[in-house]
Parts: C-alpha cells; sequence; structure tokens
C-alpha cells in the first residue's frame, strides 16, 4: 500500500512537490526558530561559567551581563582602579580579572586584560582557555587572539595591527602610533571569545595615554607618563585607561611601562565559597563610594531568559502560524483531486480493497506529503545555518550548531507530524465515504 | 468451493431497494452455473450495476440470498466480502479503467495486491508478472512495444484488454463485466468478446457480461434481460445517487 501512495504521489508529482515544498518552508521556520532559541541559550549559558559575580558601573544586571561577557552594547560607565582594588582585598575574593573595553579592530572587539584571564576564566563545563598557538602576553602590546577573529582577520603569529577608537564596525579613529603584535591565537571555544582580541590591560592603558575624552592630545600621554598615575575621564566609549607612561619618559613604543589603568569596564570576581556571593553583592550594590553592579551570571541569564520569553514565544507562535498555512496547503491539494480520484477508488475496491485500505491510502499520502516536507525542511534549515552562521557569529554573536535536532526541535517536528496525519484524515475521510458510497461505480 | 453441481451464482428472492426509494430489483431466481458465458442485458437506470455490486458483496440485500461459490454473502462480514471478491471475483468496466499511475504489467497485477491466494496460484512474484505478460499478448498487446507507455497513452481499447487481464489474473472463478464494449466499435467489440471467452476458458471462470446493448447476445450461449426477470416496477426509473445504502 506504501508504493501505491508512493505512485499515486509521484503520479501529481507537479503538486506534490508544491505542496512538500510548502510544508518544508514552515518546517524550517518552526524548527529554525526553536534551534535559534536553544542555540542563543546554549551558547549563552556556556560562554561563562566559575565565575561568581561580574561588577561593573551602575547598570541593569541583564545590560552588564551583555557587554561584559557577551560583547553585546556598550558600558555606560566605568569603575575606578581605586574602587577594583578595594573589592578585590575583600575576604572571600579568592581572584579577579579587569576587563577594559571599548577598542575594536575590523570588527572583533579588544578587550584589554591581565594574563589571570586565562588563568581564571571557564566557559562550558568549565573548561579552560587554551592556546592553540604561540604564548600569552608577555609585553605590552602583545595581543591575543581568539581562534575566529585570527581566521577572519587571517592573522598569524607576529603579525601587527592597530586598534580603533570605539566599538563600530568603521573604524573611524586608529591608534596607529600603538601597533599590537600578535603572540598568540587561542583554540576554539564556541564562545565570544573566539571572536575576541586580547591584550594586557597595560597595553590598552598605554594607546589612551594620549587620549582624554576620546580625543587625541599629541605628546600628553608623555607628559602625563611623566607626571604619574592620572585619573581616567570616565568616558563611556571605552574603559578610559589614562595612566603613567613609561617612568624614563620615552614613546612607550619599544618597551613595557608600569601602567597603573585609572579605571576599567567591569571585572570578574572569584570567592571562596558560593555563599558568600550574596553578601558581597549586597555589599557591592550599596557601595558608597562609586555606583555599581554586582550580578551573578546565572540569575542575570534567568532575567534575559525572561525578558527574551515573550519575543520567543511570539516567533513561536508565528512559525507555528505558517505550519498550519502550509498544512492547510496540503489539505486543499488533497481535496481538489478527491473528486478526480474517484474512479480510482472504485477500481481499488473492485479488485478487493477495503474502505480503510482507501482511508489508509490518503492517510498514508498526507503522511508521506508531511515527512518529505520535514525533511525537507530539516535540510533546507541545515542549509541555511551552515551558510549564515557565519554571519549569525560574526553580526549578532551566536554560535548556530550543526548537530542533531535536540529535544524542543524533536517535539516542533513531532507535532508537524501530527498536525499534518490530522490534516490529512480530512480526505482520507472524505475518500472512505465516497469509497463507501460509489462502490465499484462512480455515481455523481 | 465450487463443485459441479454448485451453481457459481445462486440468487433466491433478492429484494434490493436505495433508502426512501421504491424496489430497484426483485429477483426470484437466478442460477449460472460453472463455466457458463452469461449475457444479461439491462437498459441504463434498470438495475444492472446495482445487481453486480450485490454479487461483488458491495451492496447488501434488504432480503433474500446471494450465494456466489456456495457462500452467502450476506453472512460475511464487510471485510470478509472484500475479501472473498479479492480472491474469486474478476471485474471489468466499461472504461477508465486502469491506474494512471501503475505501468501495463503493475495494472494487471493490482488484484494480486489484496489477494493471496490469487498470488500463490500463481507462484512467486516473477510467476505473477509473467503470467500479466502472457494474459495480455493472449489478448492481442504486444507487450514488448507497450510496457515502457504510460496505460493513459493507450487506446480505449488496449485499455480494455488490460482491464480484462487484470480480472482474469489469477484464474478467478467469476468474472463480471459491466458494459466492458461500449466504448468499442462493432468490429473490435466482437474481437474483444471472442478474446474473454477464450481466456475465461482456459482460465475456468464463469463469465456474467452486463450491457445495454443487444447485439452482444447472439454471440453468448445464454442471455438474460434483465426486464424480464426483474419484478420491481421501479426498475424502469433511474437509480438515485448512491448513499448510506452500501455496505462498508
Amino acid at each position: 500500500m506504501i508504493r501505491l501512495a508512493l505512485l499515486s504521489l509521484f503520479n501529481r508529482r507537479g503538486t506534490v512537490l508544491l505542496t512538500v515544498f510548502t510544508i518544508a518552508i514552515s518546517t524550517a521556520l518552526l524548527v529554525g526558530v526553536e534551534r535559534l532559541r536553544g542555540e542563543t541559550r546554549a551558547s549563552f549559558s556556556s560562554t561563562i561559567a566559575g565565575t561568581d559575580l561580574i561588577v561593573g558601573a551602575r547598570a541593569g544586571s541583564v545590560q552588564l551581563l551583555l557587554y561584559s561577557v557577551f560583547r553585546i552594547g556598550e558600558p555606560t560607565a566605568n569603575v575606578s582602579w581605586q574602587t577594583y582594588q578595594e573589592i578585590a582585598a575583600a575576604p572571600p575574593v579568592v581572584w579577579t580579572v579587569p576587563l577594559s573595553l571599548g577598542d575594536s579592530h575590523r570588527g572583533h572587539r579588544v578587550l584589554g586584560t591581565t594574563p589571570d584571564y586565562f588563568q581564571h576564566y571557564r566557559y562550558g563545563r568549565r573548561q579552560s582557555l587554551v592556546l592553540a598557538r604561540g604564548e600569552l602576553f608577555d609585553h605590552d602590546h602583545d595581543a591575543v587572539l581568539g581562534s575566529e577573529a585570527a581566521a577572519r582577520l587571517g592573522y598569524g603569529l607576529d603579525d601587527e595591527f592597530v586598534i580603533a577608537h570605539g566599538i563600530g564596525r568603521a573604524d573611524i579613529t586608529t591608534h596607529d602610533e600603538h601597533p599590537f603584535r600578535v603572540t598568540g591565537i587561542l583554540a576554539p571555544t564556541g564562545t565570544p571569545v573566539d571572536r575576541t582580541i586580547h591584550v594586557s590591560l597595560a597595553g590598552i592603558d598605554a594607546i589612551h595615554a594620549d587620549w582624554q575624552s576620546g580625543a587625541f592630545r599629541p605628546g600628553s600621554g608623555r607628559a602625563r607618563g611623566a607626571a604619574g598615575n592620572l585619573r581616567g575621564t570616565g568616558a563611556p566609549a571605552h574603559a578610559d585607561a589614562d595612566a603613567s607612561s613609561g617612568a624614563d619618559g620615552s614613546d612607550g613604543h619599544d618597551h613595557d611601562h608600569e601602567h597603573t589603568p585609572g579605571s576599567i569596564t567591569a571585572f570578574l570576581v572569584g570567592l571562596n565559597n558560593r555563599a558568600a556571593a550574596f553578601a558581597l553583592q549586597r555589599q557591592i550594590n550599596e557601595f558608597r563610594g562609586e555606583p555599581m553592579t554586582a550580578i551573578m551570571p546565572g540569575m542575570a541569564l534567568q532575567q534575559l531568559w525572561s525578558l527574551t520569553g515573550v519575543a520567543e514565544n511570539a516567533l513561536r507562535i508565528v512559525a507555528a502560524g505558517v505550519v498550519v498555512v502550509g498544512l492547510l496547503g496540503m489539505l486543499t491539494a488533497l481535496l481538489t483531486t478527491l473528486n478526480e480520484r474517484r474512479r480510482e477508488m472504485a477500481i481499488l475496491r473492485s479488485v478487493g480493497a477495503r474502505p480503510r485500505t482507501v482511508l489508509g491510502l490518503l492517510v498514508l499520502e498526507a503522511a508521506s506529503l508531511t515527512v518529505a516536507g520535514s525533511l525537507l525542511g530539516l535540510v533546507l534549515l541545515y542549509a541555511g545555518i551552515a551558510g549564515l552562521r557565519d554571519l549569525a557569529a560574526s553580526r549578532y554573536g551566536l554560535y548556530l550548531g550543526l548537530g542533531p535536532p535536540g529535544a524542543a526541535e524533536l517535539v516542533a517536528l513531532a507535532a508537524i507530524l501530527i498536525a499534518g496525519l490530522l490534516i490529512g484524515a480530512i480526505p482520507a475521510w472524505l475518500a472512505y465515504r465516497r469509497s463507501l458510497g460509489d462502490g465499484l461505480t462512480v455515481r455523481t | 468451493m465450487s463443485t459441479e453441481t454448485e451453481p457459481v451464482v445462486l440468487i433466491e428472492n433478492l429484494r434490493f431497494a436505495w433508502p426512501g426509494q421504491p424496489c430497484l430489483l426483485d429477483l426470484d431466481r437466478l442460477r449460472i452455473d460453472a463455466g457458463e458465458h452469461v449475457f444479461l442485458e439491462g437498459a441504463s437506470g434498470s438495475g444492472k450495476s446495482t445487481l453486480l455490486g450485490l454479487l461483488g458483496g458491495v451492496l447488501a440485500a434488504q432480503s433474500g440470498r446471494v450465494q456466489v461459490l456456495g457462500t452467502d454473502l450476506a453472512s460475511l462480514r464487510a471485510a470478509q466480502r472484500d475479501r472473498f471478491r479479492a480472491d474469486h471475483v474478476g471485474f471489468i468496466f466499461q472504461q477508465f479503467n486502469l491506474l494512471p499511475y501503475l505501468g501495463l504489467v503493475g495494472n494487471v497485477t493490482l488484484g494480486c495486491r489484496f489477494s493471496p491466494r490469487r498470488r500463490q496460484r500463481l507462484g512467486n512474484a516473477a510467476a505473477v508478472a509473467a503470467e500479466a505478460e502472457r494474459l495480455l499478448m493472449a489478448l492481442g498487446l504486444d507487450v514488448v512495444q507497450l510496457r515502457q507507455r504510460p496505460v493513459t497513452e493507450l487506446s480505449v481499447g488496449q485499455q480494455q484488454r488490460v482491464a480484462a487481464a487484470r480480472a482474469l489474473i489469477g484464474a478467478p472463478e467469476l468474472v463480471i463485466a459491466d458494459e466492458p464494449t461500449s466504448a468499442l466499435d462493432a468490429r473490435t467489440r466482437g474481437a474483444f468478446v471472442d478474446l474473454l471467452f477464450e481466456q475465461c476458458r482456459r482460465a475456468g471462470s464463469t463469465l456474467v457480461l452486463v450491457s445495454h446493448d443487444p447485439a452482444l447476445a447472439p454471440m453468448f450461449p445464454r442471455s438474460l434481460v434483465l426486464a424480464q426477470i426483474n419484478r420491481a416496477p421501479a426498475a424502469a426509473n433511474p437509480a438515485p445517487a448512491a448513499n448510506a445504502a452500501y455496505a462498508a
């Protein structure tokens, strides 16, 4: 009977192909929404692990999480170096990692940090960052590239580049006088780390020595360098790491300096026990010296999901609506040909087919269309992901995997198949009734 | 099942009416023995197709008995009647007889898909296909030439021969032909009936051919006029549209 159903469908292949394609598009959309949702959550959830608190200038929890960890959005203010050191010295704090954001290179965010970042930052299942090639920072103008950044920029070890002030894709103002040299390239992590250019905090500090409030002041770096430690201006476009240059008063290009940043964008905190996180978080949030926000990554992610949940549900509803339209197209196609096929049913009845066989034949056809549409939909979806994953990663920070369908996607597929069978049962039932009525001759 | 003395078809005191309609068929007794070739003449609306539906077990009579090969069809459940039809009865219709998505041989062997008994009579799948080709050639079709051609491109006469082969494959005890020659010209019609006789004899099948065309009657050893054996006055009126009276 399956062969009969398939042959019958093949005989009407023009209509069938259109129907299958319609179902495929709707399937790709519905499953794609689920994949996007799942991958987004998985990607976000696996980006940071083992960090108890993230601290930044007073801002919303989600905003702080997005810019400090996911490199999405921009910070509104900075945290002073003095405050950072004060919190880092708190009893439950085991380690801290300062983060300085605000510069970029050809669309890739530049993160100023310390070697502690590579020691303490964890992602996924508490995995450490691993160097694929080269070594970590040794000098102020050394840079360690994320795997994707290195691949997309085409940079290898010892290549030099300059970073731009600001984080737009167009490098409007570059720090030409302070080229960085690639000393290491990280192994892939599947997180925003892959797209990040990591430089030392001192390097960021040095290039901004000649900058104040986002404007270049020739020679000011050396002047201030001689004067010692200058405070940050709090410019929001980047962590204003104004600092002392070399004590010898040189230009700071060929040797390192003892920089002390004026401010940083945010910092990661590791504690000796998790229970202390709540108390420290409260202390930081109530810190009188400077308005700050401390967040626990997991809880901030939950807030993010609750924010995005409405949009996700709206997307799901729209996608489900498209699936219904696709299946209604199948219903129309089957109903349209039903009258023409009454003779076919009568012939089948004459050779011994039962009305239930006729019913089964039509249900099988609907099932075949739905299954074929769903499979083609998956093919289209995977092809789409393969084609767009680079763009999604670079433009939106979304890492879309090509793995097998997850539980939510399988549920969506099952829902499509069940809906297809239910809708296909309508023409099947009509054919069954007509087959009973027609018997061996078609009556009109 | 069938013996020399046992009729292939035995109808007794049959009464059938569509719901809400006067009685269409009222047959006192009709007996058709094994190996007979019977011509049943009836005008349009006289109840010919209804009678074939009763013989095929698709319809159920309100009263009386329709016995085929010694089996009272009323005693069978719907599914059993369908199986009985698949195993023992071959049908040929007036036109549009073939499934467009099956090839020449596929159309002929269609009945074997629903009847393990017919398949068993022939053997394995290869034997079924070989018998289909033999029947097609015996009915005058050049299988080699026509094998690759879609059945929808065959002439009406060729399609009728394919339908005849389908009815005959597996040697069913009863072959029922409903107006099989109405789309054929006089010369082709005679040739077709001759071939049908020959293959029915070879298969040992009993043939009941129903038509409105009395010109076919002389070709048959036995002819019946439905109007003469049907006592129902409503038989002269066209049958109503089919409805729930059909047995499931």
